[in-house]
């Protein structure tokens, strides 16, 4: 049993208006000294056996074809210890 | 001679395939409904992916209706030469489905726009562009939130000089598109995809800011019946 996280970021080249609304609130709440948030998505992906190779090469191809748009998005698998 | 028949496709959360159809009728043709859970395009002539919330826009817009049955026939048929038309979620789920380059994301001002909106046509080298003229301006309402085209540079550049461009905001850009785009081809210009809606844009009747949505019904027939 493991768990793979997945996360899923813009690429830095994408504008993230999201991320800049994020940013400019901060002060608002009294959060200083933020100078830039970007915005993205963590995939929890419990495996029924272990993260072998095999699983993980699985875990890739399912972020390039479903969990991240690569056009748009750049995507890192880690395995949870 | 039989009516040319044109598939409307329905996924869970689309919205305006009703109007779709409606618009295929009032330009002479015949609209056939296709479920996204059968994969099967029924010998349509040619396929119109309405907007909605697909699948509630899980994941990212039109990211998972791109795994419909339906796009395991539609994708390859797409690819041979079919003439599909994406409006809003259409062209987010063409753009998913890589079947045009490209990303549509959040609007840059964070905010569902819904207005009336000026639109150039910039190609009508397409089956669905064909009776406008190259420069027209035109007036379709938009409504989305996530509308704003995006591409890597090259890319940009690539559908820039290709002539696939199809259509540009005119008098303000709602979502922050780049170059202003509003609609694309792909290469081959079968494929046609954009976030404004002519299906709501047909009939007087309706309120809507113009009939121009006419002319891509017009274009399209005409095509099927002249080939």
């Amino acid at each position: 049993m493991a768990r793979v996280i997945v996360d899923v970021m813009l690429k830095p080249e994408i504008l993230d208006a999201q991320g800049q609304a994020i940013a400019r609130a901060l002060p608002r709440l009294g959060f200083s000294g933020v100078s830039a948030v970007r915005q993205g998505k963590r995939f929890e992906v419990e495996l029924d056996g272990p993260a072998d190779e095999a699983a993980l090469s699985d875990i890739r191809k399912m972020a390039e074809t479903l969990l991240a748009n690569t056009v748009i998005e750049d995507y890192r698998v880690t395995v949870e210890e | 001679m039989s009516a040319a028949r044109v598939g409307v496709v329905t996924f869970p959360g689309t919205l305006d395939d009703q109007d779709a159809a409606r618009a295929v009728r009032h330009a002479g043709g015949e609209a056939v409904p296709l479920w996204h859970a059968d994969p099967d395009l029924k010998g349509v002539d040619a396929v119109f992916l309405p907007g909605g919330f697909s699948y509630g826009d899980y994941l990212r817009c039109g990211a998972i209706s791109r795994f419909a049955p339906l796009m395991e026939e539609l994708i390859p048929a797409a690819r041979a030469g079919l003439p599909v038309l994406g409006t809003c979620n259409g062209f987010q789920i063409l753009c998913e489905a890589h079947l045009l380059p490209g990303a549509l994301m959040r609007n840059a001002g964070l905010h569902y726009v819904c207005r009336d909106q000026g639109i150039r046509v910039e190609n009508t080298a397409t089956p669905w562009t064909s009776d406008f003229t190259e420069g027209q301006e035109i007036v379709l309402p938009v409504k989305h939130g996530e509308g704003r085209y995006v591409a890597d540079p090259a890319t940009l550049a690539a559908i820039e000089a290709g002539g696939q461009v199809v259509f540009r905001y005119t008098g303000g850009n709602p979502n922050g598109s780049l170059n202003d785009i509003a609609g694309i081809r792909n290469e081959a210009g079968n494929i046609v995809g954009l976030m404004p809606h002519p299906e709501h844009a047909v009939e007087d009747l309706t309120g809507a800011p113009s009939t121009d949505g006419r002319a891509f019904f017009t274009s399209i027939l005409k095509k099927l019946v002249n080939t």
